[in-house]
């Protein structure tokens, strides 16, 4: 064994940090944790600055020659800015509370992951530029120069945080690491160093109206290629109508649903639930090409460009002239709805105070915003008894819920989309209390980093989510984890075909619409999906769990 | 990894000296009883005021309290009032359960190995439970020695006295806080050296004032119950300071000096240091905000212009497609 | 087989230290990982590996069942194939660590000539067990670029073949 010393081959794997301190180890970029640069073209659409061709793997990052300049100031401006990011940066204590709550750091074992570590990685320069122990007492009171290492440190681990604010809950002082995430992209944002799976679809969105870049005959082909499957499924045809004046509501969701398997379902619940409700209640929901993104991943850029995006809902919404807007099952866009939209472009007072006009139920909690959740919408209808269901034919399901990071800590939509579930199947199952609610795990690929070059990130960031199904599906035989995420959707799949490949991956809308009684539906015999719908007469559920043929395997 | 506590011992060992030195063989009590104290807290108080002034003044362009349950909703589900605050009121309990429970720390979880295959997130309550025991015994400690400068001592601070004396053991009595200060700082330090995760992101700065304050409770534990410091001659001293009459009286030990130097080091520290957790945790926008965003609009004082493409804009670049898909348009071709 | 006896003895401490070994090897402090045994930081990577060891080495001493081995070498495997902070040789090698365990634990016993070359058969059979996790390694590899490459194909494929878009598309074509 002399030759050969495994001790140190697989040394450096685990939880147990590395002995060098971690201002001492440097940072190697490596494939799979990281999502390619931005497309010089879509950094240019948007006007930012350095637009230009790089890579991540290369020494030269083409960084302008005054680029120390440019990231100082802008630490400055923003810390004359943001009151948050000048008291995260001082009051600290490092008690590690937050050490491991992160699920990246669980996942990889990467210890700069750690959310207080990827916090110093700021901290260290604000100390050495900002405060007069950093300048004096330097490396001894953490205080660290700014160099071409510590600024790829940066883009490497700021692209590392999914922005999912689990460590926020358990700081002693709020500290949020989502906070600092979205301080140190802006900072990289004015070299130009943003990725190209944020930059892109931002791009797309500023443009086209949508991340995806669907222009709006396509959306349209879309959305009446949906309600060809809908009409094959339930014999009913869906008319949505787009850019309608004078519709009693305006609806956006994000264009992922319109675009990617599960999400299509989920799209067509919508569409069934208008449907319903135009039909039976008379109520008028329109669709915008123009606003056809309830996602914002300027969010994930800087408050700026979150702005610009954002506008066109309220822009759209006042063009139209209808009441209010009702927001899809999505889980970034819901944090820029409830925290961000009204102060950025606000106040909408073009808008009606929103009222369902079918219960009467007044939404108090979105009065300023004019902009309810459907899940707020639907559990609203439910509870009044206004939507005829028949949650057995959910009965194929079982089913447990995973908690988005930002309903669920940047809004505290947490009852709703429970409430809607169990009245719209009969089985349901809780994973553990520490992995849901407000200790939610993130699914890894938030914040603008489901790209697919970041695969091994996802994959690793996303097991202790994974885990939690894992142990439902073990001991209750789950079979779907219901989201109210548009990115859920699209990379939850994935994840769970790597981790616990029985389980699949719905929205709430697409469960609500396999119970809906539409007027005149032929029998049904299978679900949007077009498995068929289990005929409780002939199989018992567990017989039914374990054909060969059921689609979870 | 060790010299981070490295320095910070030998730091505090030197300031032992100095003091110790100063006193004893320059004869330097004046130096180190009267003008050393007087810089210090005039240190703090202008440093803590300017810190907190410096955050309190900073704009919060947006309101972004951490939810951490149930929203209020719908009037039929029961919101969680102090964790995601909807009023005043409920932003003020929340922040009154963290500021004075810890409430967030005591969340704490931490990954165990359980039987079986699979990771589990046990509650951890030793760290919150020696905060909360640092903190308020500290508290204790700060508050019976008002004792020192007030001529009268008011009745409540003698109950204190009384509650924390209430053991009687030996002679004078051992006041539990002063024991439980040096147990939770040696707790807390001892985490940050023996977990190694702990002590991968300890700066020295945060080693520093561990030692200093044990410091601080190691020289004060000794000239109450061994040195036996002679107390008249301390509240001599301390009045004097209070009453801007200093002098320094004689008979008083070294021992004092230092602790009297420790304490001053302390507090021309802390403005400059993470001390000041104590206080920005009033002012943590993630903590102290109502979570009504979405019924109240937050102002950002400096909400910026930015460029934005127009449906105008938008309906121009696609109207022929627009119009191919019977979609409407404001402009016809 | 008086090896296989020994090894049966000693089971528990070998298995431990083989787990020790595995888990000292990480650069922090040796004696925290000792101390903390009892009530472990636990994590997927390491609980991964604690679990499974033990059925590993009952694999080696008994008839090194394919799949059973497979079936423990996969949890411990799937972690390490989406942690790129790891080579390949880091991922699989912690096997061999276990020859050196056993060559310290049973010391005195090998100047016995005839256990020596019991050793060597078992040693054997632990490159084997290294091959196989090499297999296994690579299985979890190719699922996570099975899932990349699903993932580009679901995302502009699929939504132009469901759109119609698409015409000439083979019904069974199988997903890649």
């Amino acid at each position: 064994m002399a030759d050969l010393k495994p001790e140190e081959l697989i040394a450096r794997t685990d939880f147990t940090p590395p002995r060098t301190g971690w201002m001492d180890t440097p940072t190697v970029i490596r494939e799979g944790m990281f999502c390619y640069a931005a497309k010089p073209k879509s950094v240019a659409t948007l006007g930012l600055p350095y637009p230009r061709e790089w890579n991540p793997l290369d020494d030269d990052w083409k960084l302008p020659e005054n680029w120390k300049e440019i990231i100082i100031e802008g630490m400055k401006d923003r810390l004359e800015r943001f009151r948050t990011f000048k008291i995260f940066m001082d009051i600290c204590v490092r008690c590690g509370a937050c050490a491991d709550k992160c699920h990246f750091f669980i996942g990889t074992g990467d210890p700069k992951n750690m959310p207080v570590v990827r916090a110093e990685l700021l901290r260290s320069v604000y100390r050495n530029e900002f405060t007069k122990a950093g300048k004096i007492l330097g490396k001894i009171a953490g205080a660290r120069e700014l160099t071409l290492d510590v600024l790829k440190e940066w883009w490497y681990y700021f692209f590392q945080c999914s922005e999912c604010r689990r460590c926020s809950v358990f700081c002693p002082y709020g500290i949020d690491t989502a906070e600092i995430t979205m301080m140190g992209r802006e900072l990289l944002n004015l070299l130009g160093l943003n990725i190209d799976w944020i930059a892109t679809p931002v791009a797309n969105c500023y443009m086209t109206g949508n991340h995806m870049g669907i222009q709006p005959q396509a959306f349209v082909d879309m959305l009446d290629f949906f309600a060809d499957e809908i009409e094959d499924t339930t014999g009913v045809r869906v008319h949505p109508t787009y850019n309608k004046k004078g519709a009693d509501i305006l609806f956006t969701t994000p264009s992922g649903d319109v675009f990617g398997d599960p999400g299509t379902y989920t799209a067509m619940g919508y569409m069934i639930l208008f449907h319903y409700l135009k039909v039976k209640y008379g109520l008028d929901v329109t669709w915008s090409t123009f606003n056809s993104e309830g996602g914002n991943f300027g969010l994930f850029t800087s408050n700026e460009v979150m702005k610009r995006l954002n506008i066109k809902m309220y822009a759209e919404a006042k063009r139209l002239g209808v009441k209010w807007i009702l927001g899809g099952e999505c889980g970034h866009m819901w944090r820029a709805i409830t925290q961000y939209m009204d102060t950025m472009n606000g106040p909408a007072d073009f808008l009606e105070e929103p009222v369902n006009p079918i219960t009467g139920t007044k939404f108090e909690n979105a009065k300023s915003t004019k902009m309810v959740h459907i899940v707020e919408f639907t559990a609203d209808l439910i509870k009044h008894n206004k939507l005829e269901l028949d949650p057995s034919r959910n009965d194929n399901l079982k089913v447990t819920f995973h908690d988005s990071c930002n309903p669920a800590r940047g809004m505290g939509m947490l009852d709703e989309p429970r409430y809607v579930i169990k009245k719209v199947c009969k089985h349901f199952y809780e994973m553990p209390r520490n992995c849901i609610r407000e200790q939610t795990f993130c699914c890894g690929s938030g914040s603008g980093l489901n790209a697919s070059e970041d695969m091994e990130l996802r994959l690793s960031g996303g097991l202790p989510r994974a885990n939690a199904v894992k142990y439902v599906q073990e001991k209750h035989g789950v079979n779907m984890l219901a989201c109210i995420c548009a990115i859920d959707r699209a990379v939850l799949p994935p994840l769970m075909g790597y981790w616990v490949p029985e389980v699949d991956v719905t929205g709430i809308h697409e469960l609500v619409t396999n119970a809906l009684i539409i007027p005149g539906e032929k029998e049904k015999t299978v679900n949007l999906r077009g498995e068929d719908i289990l005929n409780k007469d002939e199989v018992g559920p567990e017989e039914y769990y374990t054909r060969p043929d059921f689609s979870g395997r | 990894m060790n010299e981070k506590y490295l320095y910070s011992l030998i730091a505090v060992i030197a300031l032992f000296l100095v003091a110790y030195a100063g006193v004893e063989a320059a004869g330097l009590q004046w130096l180190f009883g009267i003008i050393i104290p007087y810089l210090a807290i005039i240190t703090f108080i202008v440093g803590f005021v300017v810190r907190v002034k410096d955050w309190a003044c900073s704009p919060v362009p947006f309101a972004i309290p951490t939810t951490c349950g149930q929203q209020e909703s719908l009037p039929w589900i029961k919101p969680s009032k102090i964790d995601n605050p909807f009023s005043t009121g409920g932003v003020i309990i929340r922040m009154a359960l963290e500021i004075l429970l810890f409430r967030s720390l005591f969340r704490n979880t931490t990954c165990k190995i359980n039987e079986g295959p699979r990771i589990s997130y046990v509650w951890e309550k030793w760290l919150w439970l020696f905060s909360l025991a640092f903190h308020y015994s500290f508290l204790v400690v700060v508050v019976r020695h008002l004792r020192f400068f007030l001529e009268h001592v008011p009745v409540c601070f003698q109950i204190l006295d009384k509650i924390d004396g209430f053991l009687q053991i030996g002679l004078p009595g051992v006041m539990l806080s002063g024991v439980v200060l040096l147990a939770a700082a040696i707790f807390l330090l001892l985490r940050r050296i023996l977990i190694s995760q702990v002590r991968y992101f300890s700066l020295a700065a945060d080693f520093f004032p561990l030692f200093l304050i044990i410091g601080i409770a190691v020289s004060g534990i000794m000239m109450r119950y061994f040195t036996k410091v002679d107390i008249v001659g301390v509240k001599e001293l301390t009045m004097g300071i209070v009453t801007f009459r200093p002098h320094i009286p004689d008979g008083i030990g070294a021992i004092f000096y230092v602790h009297v130097f420790f304490v001053s080091v302390l507090l021309a520290y802390f403005p400059f240091s993470k001390l000041m957790h104590l206080g920005g945790v009033f002012l943590s926008p993630t903590r102290n905000l109502r979570c009504n965003t979405r019924a109240h609009r937050h102002i950002n004082p400096w909400n910026p212009k930015v460029k934005v493409h127009t449906y105008a804009e938008y309906e121009d670049d696609f109207r022929e497609k627009m119009i191919g898909a019977g979609l409407p348009v404001e402009k016809e071709l | 087989m008086r090896l296989n006896n020994l090894l049966e003895r000693n089971k528990d401490d070998i298995v431990k230290q083989w787990l020790f070994s595995v888990i000292d090897t990480y650069p922090a402090d040796t004696s925290k990982f000792m101390k903390m045994q009892k009530d472990p930081f636990a994590n997927p990577v390491g609980n991964s590996i604690s679990v499974n060891l033990g059925p590993l080495f009952d694999e080696l001493l008994n008839e090194m069942d394919y799949e059973s081995i497979t079936s423990y070498l996969y949890p411990i495997l799937r972690v390490r194939a989406v942690q790129p902070i790891l080579s390949t040789s880091q991922s699989t090698g912690f096997i061999f660590l276990l020859k050196k365990v056993i060559r310290e634990s049973l010391k005195k016993e090998l100047s016995d000539k005839d256990i020596l070359k019991e050793l060597l058969h078992f040693e054997s059979k632990i490159d084997e067990l290294t091959l196989i996790a090499f297999d296994v390694y690579l299985k979890c590899r190719e699922k996570v670029f099975e899932i990349k490459a699903n993932e580009e194909r679901n995302r502009t494929f699929r939504a132009f073949e469901r759109a119609g878009l698409l015409t000439e598309i083979p019904a069974d074509r199988p997903s890649l």
